[in-house]
């Protein structure tokens, strides 16, 4: 009892097999049964986020959301399909067709692949790969491919403005993502997400809590949410890399973009809250799956709550901000994570946790001090007054006027 | 003939198509598209001789990094698909010559070699290669010097981007 879904699987194996179907048939149609249950289900969950994210927003906004289609404006996501399913499709003049067909199908199938490795309960896993975690950072680098190709087979120029301001963004927050995604491999010793998750006696927020953080922020930047959405700003470049799309294929960009906030909320939520991990999972496995979905959820919503509460950030302070302080820090985390980690390997596990927990509050201490010293450099430096055509001054705002039209010397007649 | 078999036909006709069609297509955009797809043939080869880590890797830096940056420098070269240039330069023939030579003489030495012939040893059920390629790196008597290098080349080679891309403020 307790696991139903491992009953059914058990129950249709030996149907099967009474038919008289040979084994590696059986294995292979259990294993296409898996793959269409878990993709639909991922599926019918991204519906149910868009009323999600607009009841969760209208919240933050002091309004009440869609409440007139059902209970709670529980229908409002169908009639959503439905509108999106009968919009004319239109392609762009000079659009590349392949190429521009092709993204929206990358956008959303990249994220569903990240669901092959997460652990949804005890026994309820699609794969144990044994390179989980870096699975998740490759399929990350394939979803990349999707909004270049959206971006440049569109011939729009605000599409390839925005598709150039993701892939800087992408490919820049993945260095910090990738290494902090090292610390809790390295806390399990294991790259497989499921023995990451038997690991944790102990989440590994508590452990590792300044790593879940860089991860949390690198996740949000991934996504391209607030205060990282200079790839769509509105007042800017429109809409970025889908602004050509109409219909169901925008329908695509913006499902594929709900679901990847919930899968990464997932991942973070496998990697450092202990996924299934909770009360009675171990008498009823089935157990495991509400609270991986509760955790899960509630990260959804702090990216919400994000999301909602800051403003966009300019471009160089994205990459400022990624590469003068993220990567050195997630680095400096790694390298503490692992001293202390050999350090206290023989330390009991109360002992353990509270040095661990030490350690990243000594970190997170001096990174403030850090940064208490740079804000104040900066807003010294900002606050001096710039003469416009001083001499010495040349990268100064008037310096370029001031090179045609020579300031009047003092001793003109 | 076994499933695994016509999947490595399938996977071996894909990459071996799309790693043509870099070479024949026009546009440079669809050049690397398809080197992409060749990539992960590739990628998709290591899957079936059971070597999952070479695969991912494989993903991550050869379709993560290195093609997303040539279609990064392709898209901000201008007027890349309207290249009408010939593909084919003056000299096509020393091309051709160097890669039959090249590949009869690969072709010569895989078939001498006697790996082909010899079944494939079992592997011990607890090993898990992951580890064991993690060790080997690190141990004396395996790769540590080789990977030691590498690293060093690396980080000089970082080291010199920076320096090269340093903006030297005038005065």
């Amino acid at each position: 009892m307790g696991d139903p879904v491992g009953q059914i699987a058990r129950w249709l194996e030996i149907l099967l097999l009474n038919w008289g179907l040979s084994a590696p048939l059986v294995t292979l149609i259990k294993v296409v049964l898996g793959v269409v249950v878990l993709a639909s289900f991922v599926l019918l969950v991204d519906i149910l986020l868009v009323w999600v994210e607009r009841k969760v927003v209208a919240r933050f906004q002091d309004r009440l959301g869609p409440n007139r289609l059902g209970p709670f404006g529980l229908i409002q996501p169908i009639a959503d399909v439905i509108k999106l399913l009968i919009k004319e499709d239109i392609t762009p003049q000079g659009a590349d067709r392949i190429v521009y067909n092709l993204a929206p199908i990358m956008a959303l199938a990249t994220v569903i692949l990240l669901w092959a490795v997460l652990p949804l309960s005890p026994t309820m896993l699609g794969t144990d790969l044994n390179v989980g975690v870096l699975y998740v950072v490759a399929i990350g680098a394939i979803s990349t491919l999707g909004i270049i190709m959206a971006g440049w087979s569109s011939n729009n120029k605000y599409a390839l403005l925005g598709a150039f301001r993701t892939v800087a963004q992408m490919v820049s927050y993945e260095i910090p993502m990738v290494i902090v995604l090292m610390v809790p491999v390295l806390l399990a010793g294991s790259m497989g997400i499921n023995s990451i998750v038997q690991q944790q006696e102990v989440w590994y927020i508590i452990i590792a809590p300044l790593a879940a953080l860089v991860f949390l922020i690198t996740s949000i930047a991934e996504l391209g949410r607030a205060p990282f959405d200079l790839l769509e700003a509105e007042s800017e470049i429109v809409a970025g890399f889908h602004i050509e799309y109409t219909g169901m294929k925008f329908g695509l960009f913006y499902a594929g973009e709900l679901l990847h906030a919930l899968t990464l909320s997932a991942i973070f939520s496998s990697l450092f809250l202990g996924g299934w991990r909770g009360f009675g999972v171990d008498a009823a496995p089935i157990l495991g799956l509400i609270w991986f979905f509760a955790k899960a959820f509630f990260i959804y919503w702090v990216i919400m709550w994000v999301k909602y509460s800051l403003p966009r950030i300019r471009i160089d302070q994205m990459l400022n901000f990624n590469w003068k302080f993220l990567t050195p820090l997630s680095l400096v985390i790694l390298i503490v994570t692992a001293i202390s980690d050999k350090l206290l390997a023989d330390a009991s596990p109360p002992l353990y946790v509270a040095g661990m927990l030490g350690v990243n509050l000594v970190v997170a201490w001096g990174t403030l001090q850090v940064l208490r010293r740079t804000a104040r450099h900066e807003r010294r430096r900002v606050a001096e007054p710039k003469p416009a055509a001083a001499p010495g001054s040349r990268r100064a705002p008037g310096a370029m006027a001031s090179a045609h039209n020579p300031p009047i010397s003092t001793t003109n007649p | 003939m076994s499933p695994i078999q016509v999947v490595f036909i399938l996977t071996a006709m894909t990459t071996l198509g799309a790693a043509l069609m870099v070479v024949t297509v026009q546009n440079l955009v669809h050049a690397a598209l398809w080197l992409i797809l060749s990539l992960f043939g590739i990628a998709v080869t290591f899957v079936i001789l059971n070597a999952g880590f070479l695969a991912v890797a494989q993903v991550v830096i050869y379709i993560g990094a290195i093609s997303i940056l040539m279609i990064f420098a392709i898209m901000l070269t201008r007027r890349v698909a309207e290249d009408v240039n010939p593909q084919i330069g003056r000299r096509w023939w020393w091309a051709a010559a160097i890669s039959v030579v090249m590949f009869v003489g690969l072709a010569w030495m895989l078939g001498n070699w006697s790996g082909f012939r010899s079944p494939l040893p079992a592997a011990s059920s607890g090993m898990d290669p992951l580890v064991q390629l993690g060790e080997a790196l690190v141990s004396v008597n395996a790769y540590v010097l080789p990977f030691e290098v590498a690293s060093v080349l690396l980080l000089a080679a970082l080291i010199g981007a920076l320096m090269i891309a340093w903006e030297r403020r005038p005065g």
